[in-house]
């Protein structure tokens, strides 16, 4: 499916997401509430058909955090990135999508390590490297007087 | 390498233990050329360096010609740990447990730009070790990122050199006051 068709198609799905212009592929942002209901029918549509999460990661924009996901249809060699904002630094949470595709239980772990991003209804987050104590380092305002050395 | 053609680097023969008797010298000089001629090193290897070590190892450059010779998969057997990549906080104490565990007289080499200071990682990264020399005690610094297998061969060769100057009279001891 051609890269108009497929956001044509995605429009007409999700008529509330927004769909940024000018992006190397398909993108979709969606609000945290509606994450989990889109994610569950980008796999199972049967014009669609996503189902290989190719990367599930986060990035810290200081004013928010987003969630970021790489999508891939084996079937029709169709990729979509579908992304989500949270707006909340102090508690961000979003569902999980660990139910829809498996590989990404490590992925939202990691991510829960480095950002301190919770996914609600995970089967068991936790920390992949970091200890339990330590701060969530990958977010802008981290600051480690001892092991950082500024430049 | 010809010993007269190590011009460019005198300062290990400050190293050089002198004195002693006749018989002592002469099986320190036994000793030593056993010893420098067959340095054993740990399978340990945490990044691109390692391909690089690897590749010195490999058919190509092939250092068992000049006497470091096959790897260990066990520190109980190797002499010296050539630290190849970068060195994170978590890695530190398994690191220091593998040193601790080698059997004297051991040696360590830092090869990479990672291993030597931190190198890519010094600014602005949380998680790395700047420089392997706070975690255990460094013979020999291989600069480069990653060395080329040549200059590891010449970083053997000084450690080779650095071993042809030890005494039996002045074992070598490594306290913890040589980290920085």
């Amino acid at each position: 499916m051609y890269k108009q068709e497929l956001t044509d198609l995605l429009k007409e799905l999700f008529p509330e997401a927004e769909f940024p212009e000018n992006t190397q592929l398909t993108e979709m942002v969606v609000t945290s509430e509606k994450l989990h209901y889109a994610a569950h029918l980008l796999k199972n549509n049967k014009n669609l058909a996503f189902n290989y999460l190719i990367s599930l990661t986060a990035v810290d924009f200081k004013e928010n955090m987003t969630v970021v996901y790489h999508l891939e249809s084996t079937d029709y060699h169709h990729t979509m990135v579908l992304k989500t904002v949270l707006t909340n630094r102090e508690h961000p949470a979003i569902d999980t999508v660990s139910d829809i595709w498996p590989t990404a239980d490590p992925h939202e772990c990691e991510v829960f390590d480095l950002f301190g991003i919770r996914f609600n209804n995970h089967p068991m987050l936790r920390r992949l490297f970091l200890n339990d104590d330590y701060g969530f380092p990958l977010r802008k305002d981290f600051r480690d007087e001892i092991n950082i050395i500024e430049r | 390498m010809k010993y007269e053609d190590f011009g460019d680097n005198d300062s290990l023969e400050i190293l050089k233990k002198s004195g002693g008797n006749i018989l002592l010298t002469s099986i320190d000089n036994l000793l030593n050329w056993g010893r420098s001629n067959s340095v054993w090193p740990l399978t340990f290897a945490t990044s691109c360096c390692g391909i690089e070590m690897m590749a010195a190892g490999a058919a190509r450059h092939d250092f068992a010609r000049f006497g470091i010779e096959v790897y260990r998969a066990t520190p109980r057997q190797a002499d010296v740990i050539v630290v190849a990549g970068t060195i994170v906080h978590k890695m530190a104490p398994i690191l220091k447990r593998l040193y601790d565990e080698m059997a004297d007289p051991k040696y360590v080499i830092a090869m990479g730009a990672c291993a030597v200071s931190g190198g890519p990682f010094y600014y602005n990264s949380y998680s790395v070790v700047r420089g392997v020399d706070h975690v255990i005690p460094v013979d020999v610094y291989i600069p480069g990122c990653p060395p080329r297998p040549e200059a590891l061969l010449y970083g053997v060769m000084q450690l080779q050199r650095k071993i042809k100057g030890e005494s039996l009279s002045d074992p070598r001891k490594v306290t913890n006051e040589d980290l920085l």
